[in-house]
């Protein structure tokens, strides 16, 4: 191959590297071999060679069509085009570093100014400070009637949450020796080592916990619980895999790749960049269809735990709402509501978006402190009852009391 | 004529060659698959296609098979694919009564070990036997639906796939003389590792156009008519318009002509279309959106654009 081919096709992986395309010096190489294979004799056909070699997610395609049509005609254009319109591509360390250092930094004045030692509120003396009693207090205590500092010691508190992990069993097994099946494999190799009498060797499936996908309401009048629910999605995020977490008002937003950053305020703070929507309106129907059509195959696959938190006080007064809930309930091992008006004893589902949800959900359980949350970590440990079964336990008695109102 | 099937043995020579290949195969193929295909072949790595369920995606492996006339070894991919039924097993109760007739027989401990780990109680499975030499040249390995399956696997698969080669414990390395043709599928309801993915030659199989698609019903279902064949990909291309929840493949385009044949259908009616549209579609929702006044649209639209077309 030419120099000045092989220098090109570099410059163009260079180019596709810079607009974000993950390219190493292998593919360049493979690339050069690819391009050596098919000849340049056919533009077409030069394209699909590059294509076979640098794109692998078909999202990637867009990008790379259009490098390569203006790459291809004049190669310095397109890296001055790009060097205009392309900001500097963060390397990642940078801002996170620069982020920490302007935290401590603001740590150590506090410090310095004697407005409060215990400006770092440390985990452990948090707990030191709290007599039992304030705590059972902030338990039970809804989020909404929390005061500040309140409310910072519940983040505190949901920041040491973990969810159980709910394995459920996969088809792989693992050595035990009180397991109940007869592990062959293993058994005839230590049998060849130690001779004699065959000891048998035993084997049990494997557990694993389920992807979890939770589906977060942060329109309006879930705008104080919301906020709150965000600390306890990124410590489950950060406490276990396949965890995928969707926001949505008027629209729907991916957030689980902002949610894995360990620390908790870039997490949110980027969050909150890539969300339009907080505290606007709910279109809870047309967001469930929006998951149901792009995401729902793609991570629910597996057998997926759902929580749905919303209040379900939906805009377009639960217009298609039914339909998509079912959808969504159809795709999923567990589909559970997290609803924060529950809190209420009297509560009934009165609205007409609760009442197209209602029908279509595994379980319905409040989530407005930081007891309730504990409650549902403790329900999720243990194994789903049968659909059918569940939902009745709890549909039944919320019919019964609307029936009631209906005569009186 | 000897020398055809001698011919048809031999990878192809260009890209070209690769679209006559799968042509000869009853696969109509875009030029920009052939390109992958023939990367593939001659650069000896995977072949990796992603998209939707019924774009011809495990098709495109099986004609390769036939088309070279080599071998198809399918590994099917599901949760919890181990090595014990993916790569190789030991069969336990023949080694067993190995081990009791040697007792009977007394024989040396280190003459029993060599025997009962010895090909002759390993049962092979598909990744092992596409290492195999087989008759005229390497087999084609698919490896369907690869999303199925767990991470462990996809992370043992980077291994094989990487060296073609399997390590058992008892008996060594084997390595395979002759790469296998590998093509990886998969459906994209989770995303594959960048790791494996890079490996291989990447192909987006999508939806066919209409001028596709008939070429595609012409050679799938010779037998239709070719005005109603017009009529099926007309509206079946309106249907990947509309707003539902799976989206016809062809592998569905190619049914639908097939059951309307069977029904005597000579032109697509109303009717004909509801009575049928269990084979297109196969979501109740769907179904319940398109049957009646949105196909009898639908099919108007066609007709119409069919007519002016004329």
């Amino acid at each position: 191959m030419s120099g000045h081919l092989l220098a090109n096709l570099m410059h163009f992986a260079r180019t596709l590297r810079a607009a974000g395309l993950p390219i190493g010096p292998g593919k360049v190489l493979a690339a050069a071999e690819a391009v050596q294979a098919v000849g340049i004799a056919d533009r077409q056909d030069f394209y699909w060679t590059l294509h076979a070699v640098f794109v692998n997610r078909r999202d990637q395609l867009p990008l790379f069509d259009q490098a390569f049509h203006i790459f291809w005609r004049n190669p310095r254009l397109l890296e001055k085009m790009l060097s205009l319109v392309l900001p500097p591509l963060p390397s990642e360390g940078l801002p996170q570093g620069e982020e920490m250092m302007r935290r401590l930094a603001e740590a150590m004045h506090a410090g310095e100014n004697g407005a409060g030692g215990e400006a770092l509120p440390d985990e452990i003396e948090l707990d030191a400070a709290m007599t039992f009693s304030d705590r059972e207090l902030l338990r039970e205590m809804d989020f909404e009637k929390m005061s500040l500092e309140e409310l910072a010691q519940a983040k505190a508190a949901l920041k040491r949450m973990r969810l159980p992990e709910l394995a459920v069993p996969t088809r792989r097994f693992r050595p035990d020796p009180a397991g109940a099946r007869a592990d062959m494999r293993a058994t005839l190799r230590a049998a060849l080592r130690a001779g004699g009498l065959l000891a048998l060797r035993r084997k049990r499936r494997q557990t694993r916990p389920p992807p979890l996908v939770i589906l977060c309401d942060i329109s309006g009048s879930m705008n104080r619980y919301s906020r709150i629910f965000l600390h306890f999605m990124h410590a489950v995020t950060n406490d276990r895999d396949r965890v995928h977490t969707f926001l949505f008002g008027t629209r729907l937003t991916n957030v689980t790749r902002y949610l894995r950053h360990k620390d908790v305020d870039v997490a949110l703070d980027r969050v909150a960049g890539a969300v339009a929507d907080w505290s606007g309106g709910t279109r809870i129907g047309q967001c469930l269809a929006e998951f149901n059509r792009r995401w729902s195959r793609r991570v629910l696959g597996q057998g997926a735990v759902v929580l749905f938190i919303s209040d379900g006080l939906d805009r377009d007064a639960g217009d298609g709402l039914g339909k998509e809930m079912d959808r969504l309930h159809k795709s999923c091992r567990r589909l559970i509501w997290l609803n924060p008006l529950l809190r209420y004893a009297a509560f009934e589902p009165k609205s007409l978006g609760m009442r197209a949800i209602l029908p279509h959900v595994d379980e319905f359980r409040p989530v407005h402190s930081l007891a309730s949350l504990d409650d549902l970590a403790a329900q999720l440990n243990r194994p789903a009852p049968r659909r059918l079964e569940a939902a009745a336990a709890w549909r039944k008695p919320v019919a019964r009391a609307a029936e009631e109102r209906m005569h009186a | 004529m000897n020398e055809r099937t001698a011919a048809s043995a031999t990878l192809p020579a260009s890209v070209g060659a690769t679209l006559e290949l799968l042509a000869r195969g009853d696969y109509v193929a875009d030029r920009s698959l052939a390109t992958a295909v023939y990367l593939a072949l001659t650069l000896r790595r995977p072949l990796f296609l992603e998209g939707e369920a019924g774009v011809g995606k495990t098709e495109i492996a099986k004609v390769l098979a036939t088309a070279l006339g080599r071998q198809l070894i399918r590994l099917q991919c599901y949760e919890g694919l181990d090595v014990a039924s993916a790569v190789y097993e030991w069969n336990y109760a023949r080694q067993m009564i190995e081990i009791r007739l040697a007792e009977a027989g007394q024989e040396g401990r280190d003459t029993v070990e060599e025997e009962i780990f010895s090909e002759r109680f390993l049962i092979k499975r598909p990744l092992l036997q596409a290492l195999e030499p087989a008759l005229g040249g390497a087999p084609v390995l698919l490896i369907d639906e690869l999303d199925r399956t767990d991470e462990p696997f996809e992370a043992y698969l980077l291994e094989v796939l990487s060296d073609f080669q399997v390590t058992i414990p008892e008996i060594g390395t084997v390595k395979a003389a002759e790469p296998p043709i590998v093509v990886i599928t998969s459906n994209r309801t989770r995303e594959i590792h960048d790791a494996l993915k890079r490996r291989c030659f990447y192909y987006w199989v999508d939806y066919p156009d209409a001028k596709r698609e008939l070429e595609i019903l012409k050679v799938k279902a010779p037998g239709a008519a070719a005005a109603l064949s017009r009529e099926v990909v007309g509206f079946v291309q309106k249907l990947r318009g509309a707003d539902l929840f799976k989206l016809p493949g062809v592998a569905e385009t190619i049914d639908w002509a097939h059951a309307l044949m069977q029904l005597d259908v000579l032109t697509l009616t109303p009717e004909a279309i509801n009575d049928t549209l269990g084979v297109l579609l196969k979501y109740q929702d769907d179904i319940a959106k398109i049957q009646g006044s949105e196909a009898l649209r639908l099919l108007e639209q066609v007709k119409a654009e069919l007519a002016a077309a004329q």
